[in-house]
């Protein structure tokens, strides 16, 4: 995924000269996970820039270049790190077309390596996607793949809203998948079924994908056929194609490793519950992360591994109306 | 002590304070300019600049009435900070663009934010360009170059250095200016800003006008610092220290300054001495927390009253220009208000646009639920 990233930032950089990199550590070192390697050598120092350490700081002057025409796309080297920056991107960044009635947007992209599973502890393993959610007028996705990473990173660095880009550092190096040269995008807002089925709809993202698909690879063998949908945005959701699958299995399981309460799972399941009641015949579960820090010695506890999933979606199956 | 007093600078500092530490201050006590700091102004800019003065204090008493009166809901005034204000605003040119705070309407207007405009914006009807989605006193104009405004205080100050160095990178020749006050030089934004203009050698001006007052706290409690020009040298920004109620002076620092950016030498913090003569805004009432006999000084430096008598001293203005001005005043003020009030509230559909750049399944079922129920009976009490 790391390299498919990369393609994306370097074919972007070629096409649109007003596409600036700015962050910690992202120059001749290319970045700590290495996603911008290259490019500093590539395209400059005006094209590719070493900040001082204020994530504050990166994000706000980020906002001062997108309203003057450029494209600024930031690196937060780990969204554990973000929480500095919080205020400019939701009270600024997410809301400068609203509040100046259109008169000033901010075109930008927000990046950073989220999500637990690589013994980073509290501080290195978070996955924030539900305080952005909730503070009204950005963009938030989750690619699983370098497929999609490749083709969303692209498709973000366009839309004209500002995009916060998840990237789930558990895969940066362990998902392959076959990435094609050149220009192709991936469109914001639209989910990906990856495995059809007919039994029970599970919906997950990111790195937890791999681990719903394996906990559907075993129901199989209690004769459970289970409907895996990739969600790639987390907001604006495709919720048509999650209603459409529900529709169809009368039952869910949503998946997230963050904590489970406010989360993004909280929110599916009720529009399920509103769009889709009647077709029903489970109540619907959450298989997330719980409520407390992030955990170093029991990281493995506390993710919603396959071990995890693969309960729920049995159970779900069992309940009868 | 009101007022910080500039301690002795040590030996080795990088960076000039200016005069040595000293205010700079053009427009002398005896009425007359310093002859080797005179930044001569032209007389046509000098006129527009004390016109412009006259109505943000005109637009201030009036505001605040209106307020009073339950006609607008807010007003955050700039009594006494009008030189600091409108001198920084005509030093810069066309290209250059302004990151506010929220107090400097009178520089919006100066730079061309139409009149009606600002007005419609402290009503929040349909006609202010930010569609009624902020509270008074939150305008934007693009065409003045002049950013929207936001409520957390600081946020700007990197904003600002981003957007001048973007300039920088594009290779145009554009200065950003930006305003804050005392108190925000405490906030993280600041902080990073001049760190990362410093580094960057950004073509911006950060204007602070240190005017004594973070609402209630005052400037001792604030920092510990004896100036605020020393926060730019721990940067390595070039810092003044200005008489902020000396129109030349603030003139002369903010055109300097934005020479210097736009001759590729970096960033100045420019920090304007002056003093907040109301209460923090009509919300406010400064009989709380200090005494009135701090302003008496202060009364004595009226930033208005030094121009006026420069201009009558040089037959540049008589009494029956001010009794002509405050004729055209009241006219333009009444005939605006009246306008603004007779301007229905936006459309509640509005409320949904903007927040992207499409609408999205979600806002529109939002926007159905909104359109669906009227409310019955007018809620909030
Ligand atoms: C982040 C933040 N904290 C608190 C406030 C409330 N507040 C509004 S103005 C203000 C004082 C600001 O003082 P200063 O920076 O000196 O500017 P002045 O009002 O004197 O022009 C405070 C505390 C705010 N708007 N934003
Ligand atoms: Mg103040």
């Amino acid at each position: 995924m790391v390299q498919a990233l990369n393609d994306a930032l370097r074919d972007e950089m070629k096409r649109d000269q007003r596409i600036v990199l700015l962050g910690e550590d992202i120059g001749t070192v290319g970045g700590v996970f290495r996603v911008t390697k290259g490019l500093h050598e590539e395209f400059g120092e005006n094209r590719v820039m070493d900040t001082p350490l204020s994530e504050g700081g990166i994000i706000g002057c980020a906002i001062g270049m997108a309203l003057n025409g450029l494209v600024p796309v930031a690196e937060i080297q780990f969204s554990d790190f973000i929480f500095p920056a919080y205020d400019q991107i939701v009270n600024e960044l997410a809301k400068f077309r609203y509040r100046s009635g259109g008169d000033f947007v901010t075109n930008m992209v927000v990046r950073t390596p989220v999500g637990g599973g690589i013994r980073g502890g509290h501080y290195h393993s978070q996955h924030p996607e539900a305080p952005f959610i909730h503070m009204a007028g950005l963009k938030v996705v989750c690619p699983s793949n370098p497929y999609d990473a490749k083709g969303m990173l692209k498709a973000a660095i366009r839309d004209p809203d500002p995009v916060v880009f998840l990237e789930p550092k558990r895969v940066y190096r362990a998902a392959k998948g076959d990435v094609p040269d050149g220009d192709y995008i991936v469109p914001l807002e639209k989910a990906s079924i990856v495995r059809a089925g007919k039994s029970v709809t599970v919906v997950a993202y990111g790195a937890m994908l791999y681990e719903a698909l394996d906990a559907a690879t075993r129901a199989e063998e209690h004769g459970v056929d289970c409907e895996v949908i990739d969600l790639r945005t987390l907001w604006p959701l495709d919720l048509e194609t999650i209603v459409a699958s529900v529709k169809h299995t009368g039952r869910l399981v949503v998946v997230h490793e963050a904590p489970r309460t406010c989360g993004l799972a909280a929110e599916i399941v009720t529009l399920i519950t509103e769009k889709a009641f009647y077709y029903l015949q489970a109540a619907p579960v959450r298989v997330t992360g719980f409520d407390t820090p992030f955990p170093y010695a029991l990281e493995m506890e506390y993710l919603p591994l396959s071990h995890r999933i693969l309960p729920a979606v049995l159970d779900t199956v069992r309940a009868s109306p | 002590m009101l007022m910080p007093e500039m301690s002795e600078e040590t030996e080795g500092e990088r960076v000039a304070i200016s005069a040595r530490g000293s205010l700079l201050q053009v427009l002398r006590e005896d009425g007359t300019l310093d002859p080797d700091k005179n930044p001569d102004i032209e007389d046509l800019d000098l006129l527009r600049a004390f016109r412009q003065m006259v109505e943000t204090r005109f637009l201030d008493e009036r505001l605040t009435r209106l307020q009073r009166q339950g006609r607008i809901g807010f007003h955050v005034g700039c009594l006494g900070e009008e030189a600091a204000i409108i001198g920084s605003a005509l030093a810069l040119q066309t290209e250059d663009w302004i990151f506010p705070c929220y107090r400097e309407f009178g520089a919006a207007l100066l730079r061309g934010m139409p009149y009606q405009s600002f007005i419609d914006n402290l009503y929040g009807n349909a006609n202010d360009t930010a569609k009624g989605r902020q509270m008074p006193d939150h305008y934007t104009c693009r065409d003045a170059h002049w950013v929207s405004i936001s409520s957390p205080v600081g946020t700007q100050i990197n904003q600002a250095t981003g957007f001048a160095w973007a300039s920088k990178l594009k290779g145009e020749t554009a200065v950003t200016l930006v305003y804050f006050g005392d108190g925000a030089t405490s906030s993280n934004d600041f902080h990073s800003g001049l760190n990362f203009a410093g580094v960057f050698k950004a073509p911006v001006v950060f204007l602070c006008r240190n005017n004594g007052w973070a609402i209630s706290v005052p400037y001792e409690s604030q920092t510990a610092s004896p100036t605020i020009a020393h926060k730019g040298q721990a940067y390595g920004v070039h810092a003044v220290r200005v008489d902020g109620n000396d129109l030349f002076a603030v003139y002369r620092a903010v055109r300097d300054a934005a020479d210097r950016a736009r001759a590729g030498h970096g960033p100045t913090l420019v920090e304007a001495l002056t003093y907040r003569m109301g209460g923090h805004s009509t919300s406010d009432d400064p009989g709380a927390y200090r005494d009135a006999h701090e302003l008496e000084p202060w009364q004595q430096r009226d930033p208005v009253e030094r121009v006026r008598h420069y201009l009558m001293d040089h037959d540049m203005w008589t009494a029956a220009d001010d009794a002509a001005l405050d004729a055209e005043l009241e006219k333009r003020f009444l005939a605006a208000v009246e306008a603004a009030e007779n301007t229905p509230q936006p459309e509640v559909d509005t409320m949904f646009d903007d927040v992207y750049e499409k609408l999205p399944w979600h806002l529109r079922e939002q926007r159905e639920q909104v359109r669906r129920g009227r409310r019955p009976f007018k809620g909030g009490g």
